[in-house]
């Protein structure tokens, strides 16, 4: 077996110093009747090669997005990552390192994560960032607790712009919570959540854009929630958003979440991605994740370590913010090194890029007849309107060699409201031919 | 005016009705450096035992328990921007919190220097 | 109050770049905000003009201030920061309980193919039936090594896996009128996370001591079930990396008190292809990919910790999950029933899946049950050549995957185990888990892993035995200063923590004052 170094001579050599007859003494705590009981029947070991083609014929099964035109957005982008990004990724220093809890042999990781913590905080218009978290969906749940700890009060109202899947994993993380309040659907992005804003209110979770693609107003929120006491966590799934729009610091957000999937990491089905989670700097010793500071060693030279590590479980067990361990290190290091790739400049050429081709898509759908565009206002990303059931037009579409968009039902099935609702994201990566492809597709099925 | 331990490293010093805690020495030596302080608010009622504050040192958090039932009456603010006092003089300019002590009974039942000198030989 | 006493470095130098050194190959390198501005970009891009943008007035005024570098300026400063990390690739890293084993780049490239990378978590299902194919065929895998029922593959990591498997235990109780059941026990040497995941979900955690010989005694865990116990959370083998002998008679008397057993498979690479954790009467237990099954660890994560459930779980497990249909495989991506809904967006962790699956085809069911063998093989070894020099804390008992010493073979040097650990550092190897297990005193925990050779682990041995030997020849200098030869002294996490400084912040020259 190639991964295993040891021949049966070793094998028999090592028995001997421990003075073991087999290895089966080695497992002589393990109850007889478990101890290779059985027959897996699972195959056995196998070269390379024939590993390779049988991954490969899988992945041949799936269409990958660059095989034909791609309108689909939702929470997770397909942009272009520089082939940069993934060469230094691989390297082994950086994939095969562990948290770096030695931090003298380590400073490669830690530096970048201060570098990563900066870029969130600047990105956001926020104090501090953390060295991220699993992704968006659990950041966002991970949020609505520490608005909890911070304001001790309990009530949380999540917006009806905020992506299915995250108010999910909300109610998920606060199962059978009565202090919950998920505000229905709204696809044309009206939104009555300052409404719903009292004095036992702890938090109200805003996205924007919204899941439907419109641009929410944050100055508003803030000020509606601080007027009685409670916080405003803000929630991106679209982080290219940031290089045109202000930043959510900048408009008073008390915790800011986001998916930072978009800059550095491929689709992957799903994940692996990263939650990028920042705050006000008061708020620190409540905020759940790893951080990365600056200090000096013995000899006074600049080093970076992991600090205020007395929040996290390990120290604190159950007294811990979170019971969050891993982080999304490779994540964020791509992250990292796509976004000083951009730069300001890149990353705002970046933005325009996505919002001017968001634009074109917008103009081009508004034409097909049977169509109703939705937005008023959007960055990349907008909800469409159409006369047949959204599923069965996506479904069609797909059988033209065309990925359309997502149907909002898929997300919300039991809000009838949505069911012949699409979503449709434009990158840098959509052409004109695309458009032109999708929406001739569009008008013949909506006949 | 006595000076009472728990077998939890904080000490009272009862002057009055009133109690000034924190930890002692033994304990700030074993914790190492203290980083940060989590004080009470003032006029939080706390039952004996319940947890009244928490100090951090880089590598361990450790809550503060209320050696008696009583009423906070002050904190030691200076721990905010300076978690060294804690170290430099803990039964001190290191105190962390006054209490009006509601049930003086209490304080029989904690131990006294020699009591404590005992525990932590 | 609890408290936990560790040597500390002292440094009271200042922050300075300019009095940086370094070496020939190991350079100091600034911060890429030291050397990037905002004008440079790695990345080129057609600078389009919007005649009427649709962005709500939300137009962003204030400038940004993120650095740019070009590709050769990114390419250099990245590489130059790898060099200063330690890696699997770059040498022994025998952390315990983080199995740090070899990462085959099969399962990199595997994970680059296009059909898997290039996929959306929400285009249409027939458009991704390989996709499901492939969570169908890691699942039965993971379901066969375990003997388990169902399989949720979407927790994130481990401590994800943990909470979602606690949150199954608590949505089976519910169902079955035991809400009641408030207190979970968790034993003494278990790792942070299972009293935080316990304490998250409002459980009230009961410690169960240890014995002696660092097992879970089954007569302690008798005394304190009772109807208002939920579940026992039990790492096995155990972090003191020995096999819990009484398992099955734990398994039972949780069972037969109306409880769960939440297992903690952290350590599960000891026991892969030999032991399967369902005939030891597990209900649930979360396995980490990134230890187990080889997924990079990539400086602190991803992760990924699919969760195995049994019989009596399997109904609550979370959406999303993949099952057969008329036309092909589905995605169930809405809770139907008692099931628990959903803990993250999407599918979870998908590149993590074909890593590890490639993984497992490499193996097969031979070569994993070998790797747990030789990983096991390995722990002894260490633990036999260095018994002689250093204290073992549970007696003369075969170990699993891990050799535990304690302190006290350095009782009256003025050497601790961290100094120990940074000299490690100036011998070219990663430390070894350090004061965890927080049942022994100044632990230090070994895993070889299957990946390291004979004459690795004769190395290895051979400069722990030194290093003990200089120790107790009084030379506890070498352990206190060190690291010497790393690219830093150690590191002043006293300042870091009293003041934190959590991001980079643009000094402004000051006028020089005048004499």
């Amino acid at each position: 077996m190639r991964y295993l170094p040891h021949s049966d001579h070793e094998r028999a050599e090592m028995l001997g110093v421990i003075g073991a007859a087999d290895i089966d003494a080695l497992f002589s705590a393990v109850p007889k009747s478990a101890l290779k009981s059985f027959d897996l029947g699972l195959p056995a070991h196998s070269p390379e090669f024939l590993v390779e083609a049988h991954m490969r014929a899988l992945a041949g099964k799936n269409r990958a997005g660059a095989d034909g035109p791609f309108f689909v957005g939702a929470g997770a982008y397909r942009h272009h990552v520089p082939a940069t990004v993934d060469h230094l990724i691989q390297r082994s220093e950086w994939l095969t390192a562990y948290t770096p809890y030695q931090p003298e042999i380590s400073q490669g990781t830690l530096q970048m994560l201060f570098e990563f913590q900066t870029q969130v905080a600047k990105l956001t218009g926020m104090d501090v960032a953390n060295a991220s978290m699993y992704d968006g969906s659990t950041g966002t749940a991970e949020a609505v607790l520490m608005a909890r700890r911070l304001t001790r009060r309990n009530k949380i109202v999540l917006s009806g712009g905020l992506h299915p899947h995250y108010r999910d994993v909300v109610r998920a993380y606060l199962k059978d919570d009565a202090d919950l309040q998920c505000l229905s659907a709204s696809p044309e992005g009206q939104g009555d959540i300052l409404d719903h804003i009292d004095e036992q209110t702890a938090a109200i979770v805003i996205q924007t854009p919204d899941f439907y693609g419109h641009l929410r107003n944050l100055k508003v929120a803030a000020d509606a929630a601080h007027a009685k006491g409670a916080l405003l966590i803000v929630v991106i799934t679209e982080v290219v958003s940031l290089g045109l729009l202000e930043a959510p610091g900048a408009y008073g957000a008390d915790i800011v979440v986001a998916e930072g999937q978009s800059i550095g990491n491929a689709l992957n089905f799903g994940g692996p991605y990263l939650g990028l989670m920042a705050t006000r700097k008061e708020f620190i010793r409540q905020m759940p994740g790893r951080l990365c500071g600056e200090t000096v060693d013995a000899e006074g030279q600049r080093g970076f370590v992991l600090t205020l590590s007395t929040r996290e479980q390990h120290i604190r067990r159950e007294k811990a913010t979170s019971n969050i361990c891993t982080n999304s290190g490779l994540c964020a290091l791509a992250f990292s090194i796509h976004m000083a790739l951009l730069g300001e400049a890149g990353f705002t050429r970046l933005a325009r890029l996505n919002h001017e081709r968001a634009c074109k898509l917008a103009d081009a759908l508004a034409a097909v007849p049977g169509v109703t565009l939705l937005n008023k206002s959007f960055f990349n990303e907008m909800t469409i309107r159409v006369a047949k059931p959204a599923v069965e037009v996506v479904e069609a579409l797909a059988a033209r060699g065309i990925l359309a968009g997502v149907p909002a039902s898929r997300l919300e099935p039991d809000d009838q409201n949505t069911a012949n609702l699409i979503i449709l994201a434009a990158t840098e990566l959509t052409t004109d031919a695309d458009i032109a492809a999708l929406c001739a597709a569009l008008a013949e099925e909506l006949q | 005016m006595t000076t009472k331990f728990t077998p939890d490293h904080e000490y009272i010093r009862v002057e009055g009705s009133t109690g000034i805690v924190g930890i002692t020495n033994y304990a700030q030596e074993a914790l190492g450096d203290i980083v940060f302080v989590e004080l009470p608010s003032v006029g939080k009622v706390l039952k004996k035992g319940d947890e009244a504050a928490v100090v951090e040192s880089v590598k361990a958090a450790s809550e503060i328990y209320a050696p008696v039932a009583g009423t906070v009456t002050e904190v030691n603010e200076a721990l905010s921007s300076e978690p060294g006092l804690i170290n430099a003089d803990p039964e001190a300019g290191g105190w962390i919190y006054k209490i009006a002590i509601s049930n003086a009974g209490e304080l029989d039942g904690l131990l006294d220097a020699a009591g404590y000198a005992d525990l932590t030989k | 109050m609890s408290m936990n006493n560790q040597g500390r470095p002292t440094g009271t130098g200042t922050s300075s770049f300019a009095a940086s050194t370094g070496s020939a190959l190991l350079p100091n390198e600034p911060l890429l905000f030291e050397i990037g501005d905002t004008e440079h970009s790695g990345v080129d891009l057609p600078d389009v003009s919007i005649s009427t943008s649709r962005l709500g007035g939300f137009e962003r005024k204030m400038q940004l201030d993120l650095a740019g570098l070009t590709e050769p300026e990114a390419m250099r400063h990245y590489v130059r920061l790898s060099r200063l990390n330690h890696s699997i690739d770059s040498g022994m890293y025998p952390l315990g309980s983080c199995t740090m084993k070899h990462n085959p780049r099969l399962n990199e490239k595997m994970a680059r193919l296009p059909g898997f990378a290039d996929i959306h978590p929400l285009q249409p299902v027939s458009t991704v039936q390989g996709a499901l194919e492939l969570m169908e065929q890691l699942s039965h895998w993971l379901m066969t090594l375990t003997n388990t029922a169902a399989v949720a593959l979407t927790p994130k990591a481990g401590a994800h896996g943990e909470l979602l498997g606690m949150m199954a235990i608590k949505a089976a109780q519910d169902a079955a009128g035991q809400a009641h059941r408030r207190i979970v026990l968790v034993p003494e040497s278990a790792h942070g996370t299972n009293p935080a995941t316990a304490a998250f979900l409002g459980y009230t955690v009961k410690a169960i001591p240890a014995r002696d010989d660092g097992t879970v005694d089954v007569q302690a865990v008798k005394d304190a079930l009772s109807s208002d116990v939920a579940a026992i959370m039990l790492t096995n083998p155990n972090t003191c990396g020995l096999f819990e002998p009484q398992v099955i008679e734990i398994a039972e008397a949780v069972h037969a008190a109306g409880a769960f057993f939440y297992c903690d498979g952290a350590n599960f690479n000891a026991i892969m292809g030999v032991v399967r954790p369902g005939d030891l009467g597990i209900d649930a237990m979360h396995i980490n990919l990134h230890k187990t099954f080889s997924t990079p660890h990539g400086g602190g994560g991803p992760g990924a910790g699919p969760v195995v459930l049994s019989k009596a779980l399997a109904p609550f497990a979370p959406v999303p999950f993949v099952r057969k249909g008329d036309n092909g495989l589905e995605l169930v991506e809405h809770a139907e029933g008692d099931a628990l809904g959903r803990i993250t967006a999407f599918q979870g962790q998908m590149g993590m899946y074909v890593r590890a699956l490639t993984y497992m085809l490499s193996h097969g069911g031979d070569g994993l049950a070998q790797a747990a063998q030789d990983a096991v093989l390995n722990a002894n070894y260490i633990k036999a050549r260095l018994a002689h020099a250093f204290s073992v804390p549970f007696g003369d008992y075969p170990t699993m995957h891990e050799a535990l010493f304690d302190d006290s073979f350095l009782a009256g040097t003025g050497v601790t185990t961290l100094d120990f650990a940074k000299a490690l550092i100036d011998e070219g190897f990663h430390p070894m888990t350090m004061y965890f297990p927080l049942v022994v005193h100044g632990a230090m925990l070994i895993e070889p892993t299957e990946s390291e050779s004979k004459q690795t682990l004769d190395h290895f041995c051979a400069v722990m035995e030194e290093l003990a030997a200089d120790a107790k020849a009084g030379n506890a200098a070498r352990f206190t200063s060190a690291p010497l030869k790393a690219p830093r002294r150690r590191l002043d996490e006293t300042r870091a923590a009293r003041s934190p400084i959590l991001k980079w912040e643009r000094v402004e020259e000051l006028p020089q004052a005048a004499e």
